[in-house]
């Protein structure tokens, strides 16, 4: 209703009375935090702080990445998972590479994501993903569902998320990535598994979000 | 689900009941202890830590001083990016509002994200009216839906309630509002939890309209921002076809550089963790990816009364941390019920009598739901001084005037003439003394309220200044003695 969009307008102004009419937004000084020295952060926090989540972390070199993700989808018994249209096919390459759907020599099966309903990603035993950026100090995975992403339902429906960061995609804090990311993309940013403490604040992993959060750091 | 905190009694009245339930005492010393240490362990963890409340306090005070510029420019990158803007000056306008774009979907169930908001306003009554049904999906929200019951914290609104309580209300309630409790349910907080898991999972799936509040929308992007941890959060905000937040206009923040400010004192200051679980953002819609239809409300609600206020106004940098409940020691022992209030501790005690003003019984009394010690204020990341507020608010309160005020003004009188003069001070003790066992637990008359609320101490047999002088009169080791 546009008459209450002018009402509240003007009633901000009237309650704003004591501001001086020169006075800009600029004006009011905000003390800004100099940039702190980098390498505060780095691949050894990054591991500390995810495992403090209880989040699975592996640290691989790249040539290994193909065999660490079929290891950790055998040790999860997943037998269909699903991935972004783009993940590149080599990630999951030596488990089972099934473009077209394929079962791969354990019977298990890769759903490259085109549109896939809800009631299809609920039916899935997993989701292997890349991410945007990784944030040391606090442990955090943050999807803009760019590049090997794909779209906000696929790493929140399936209880098990096996996710890919790049040594170069760390960065030691929150502003640095702040800094790095798009806001007009959807972003979510992941701490660990799903998590509540509302019951007598005892930590319980898993309300609707993935209940296990597995990581491979890549380089 | 009709409850409402309208007709609460007093807070005085209602702190006597709640601090003598002791198992209620025993639930939020437990709860508040535990969280105060997290965030005392997580905010020791940056050596910035000042600075970035000096920032955050800011970067508020920069928007707050500059809303309506700040609000014109939201819904100016709200629409561009393909979301609706709607502006709602009360409660009313704001359900009217909402329950006319859940009509204009075609649906009737809603499923939200915990959103303080949506509670100030009473919309999940006024969307049952319309004869539309809203699910709330946090897991302590479900708690208190399922229970009939009312929030008693911001962030734990369930925090009142213990495992086996919590146990009997989903087994009684659940099959009413969807998929039943299982059979056999124990009181542990795993099976609970996958209880509600369970129950809600067939809510999200089959959710076509969401409604949320919003942490921080930023300005100059139309970036909405919400901070969770069950994903409960991420199901509403994803799923739906259609997304409907409910925003405090005082949520605004000016960049999306300044959100990094937030997103390290905010998870910190509520649960003590480096970062909560997860945080979504959108800005707008975004094609092929979450809901396709995007609805802002932007909400006053008595807010621009709060802003007018050059004292009171620093209540609305409030980020909802609850960090200064979980460290009063009035909350510690009342718990939220007793506050009457939709916002409950130190933070609801200076902001609810300014969003609905001092004129009722439970607004008037909450200035002085305090002790004023200040530990509020200390943790407070944004750095609201809670006690000059209250202060203020007290000042607002009584000179308004009413009977309890005539008297203390007048009592306040005449201590001071008493207390001016050592004589006449000497004199009053000595009557008091003569009199000690006749003095009551409470005191008669107008004055009686006084005492309703506090212990009378024991008047001591000799006053101070007397012991003083007859010890120095009988010996120069008077400290050996004691």
């Amino acid at each position: 209703m546009s008459g209450s969009r002018e009402r509240i307008l003007a009633r901000v102004r009237a309650a704003l009375a004591d501001v001086p009419a020169g006075e800009r937004p600029a004006d009011v000084e905000v003390p800004r935090i100099d940039a702190r020295p980098a390498g505060r952060g780095g691949l050894d926090v990054l591991v500390d702080r995810l495992s403090d989540y209880r989040a699975l972390v592996h640290r691989v070199a790249p040539e290994e990445l193909p065999g660490a993700v079929a290891a950790a989808l055998r040790r999860r018994g997943a037998r269909r998972v699903v991935v972004p249209s783009d993940l590149p096919p080599r990630w999951t390459g030596a488990w089972a590479d099934t473009d077209s759907g394929g079962t791969s020599p354990a019977g298990a099966r890769v759903l490259r994501d085109a549109g896939t309903g809800i009631a299809a990603l609920d039916a899935v035993d997993g989701v292997v993903t890349g991410c945007a950026v990784a944030i040391a100090e606090t442990g955090t995975i943050v999807l803009d569902c760019g590049e090997a992403q794909g779209r906000r339902a696929l790493t929140l429906v399936p209880d098990y998320h096996l996710c890919v960061v790049r040594a170069d995609q760390v960065v030691d804090d929150v502003p640095r990535a702040v800094s790095l990311l798009d806001p007009r993309r959807p972003l979510t940013w992941i701490s660990g598994p799903s998590a509540t403490s509302d019951i007598e604040l005892d930590r319980v992993e898993g309300v609707h979000g993935p209940r296990t959060l597995e990581v491979l750091i890549v380089g | 689900m009709s409850r409402t905190f309208i007709g609460m009694p007093a807070f005085p009245r209602a702190a006597r009941t709640a601090t003598a339930d002791a198992q209620l005492r025993h639930n939020l010393r437990a709860a508040t202890r535990t969280i105060r240490g997290k965030r005392a362990a997580a905010v020791g963890e940056l050596d910035d830590w000042a600075a970035l409340r000096a920032a955050g306090k800011a970067v508020k005070e920069r928007t707050l001083r500059h809303l309506d510029r700040y609000l014109e420019q939201l819904e100016a990158s709200v629409t561009a990016a393909g979301g609706h803007v709607h502006w709602a000056a009360d409660a009313a306008e704001a359900n009217r509002i909402v329950a006319d774009l859940v009509q204009a979907t075609g649906h009737s169930e809603v499923v939200k994200v915990k959103s303080m908001a949506t509670q100030e306003i009473g919309l999940n009554d006024a969307l049952r009216e319309a004869g539309i049904t809203a699910y709330e999906t946090d897991l302590a929200e479900l708690i208190v839906q399922l229970g009939d019951d009312l929030p008693s914290h911001i962030l734990v609104p369930a925090i009142h309630r213990d495992r086996a309580e919590i146990r009997e209300i989903f087994l009684r309630r659940m099959a009413g509002w969807g998929v039943p409790a299982p059979e056999g349910l124990t009181d542990d907080p795993r099976a609970l939890a996958e209880a509600a898991r369970v129950h809600l999972r067939e809510k999200f799936l089959n959710a076509r309209v969401a409604v949320s509040g919003a942490n921080f929308a930023v300005a100059e992007t139309g970036t909405l921002v919400v901070l969770e941890s069950e994903g409960n959060g991420r199901m509403c905000l994803t799923l739906p076809e259609t997304l409907i937040s409910v925003v405090g206009i005082e949520k605004t923040i000016p960049t999306w550089a300044d959100l990094d400010v937030f997103l390290r004192t905010l998870p910190r200051s509520a649960t003590g963790e480096r970062m909560n679980p997860y945080t979504s953002t959108w800005t707008g819609v975004t094609p092929g990816d979450g809901p396709q239809e995007f609805h802002l409300v932007l909400l006053d609600n008595g807010r621009t009364d709060v802003l007018a206020d050059e004292v009171g106004r620093q209540a609305l940098r409030c980020i909802r941390c609850s960090a200064c409940l979980n460290i009063c020691p009035v909350y510690e022992r009342t718990g939220g019920h007793a506050y009457g209030s939709v916002y409950p501790g130190p933070i609801g005690a200076i902001l609810t009598p300014q969003l609905r003003g001092t004129g009722g019984e439970p607004e008037a009394s909450l200035p002085y739901a305090s002790s004023l010690c200040g530990a509020c204020y200390e943790v407070c990341p944004v750095a609201i001084d809670i006690p000059e507020v209250l202060v203020h608010l007290r000042e607002r309160v009584a000179s308004a005037g009413g009977a309890g005020h005539r008297v203390e003004k007048a009592a306040m009188a005449a201590a001071g003439w008493v207390l001016g003069d050592g004589r006449r001070l000497g004199a009053a003790q000595r009557a008091a003394a003569a009199a000690r066992s006749l003095v009551p637990r409470r005191l008669p008359g107008p004055a009686g309220a006084w005492t309703d609320t506090r212990d009378l101490p024991a008047v001591p047999g000799e006053s101070f200044r007397r012991w003083w002088r007859d010890r120095r009169v009988g010996g120069a080791d008077t400290e050996a003695e004691s």
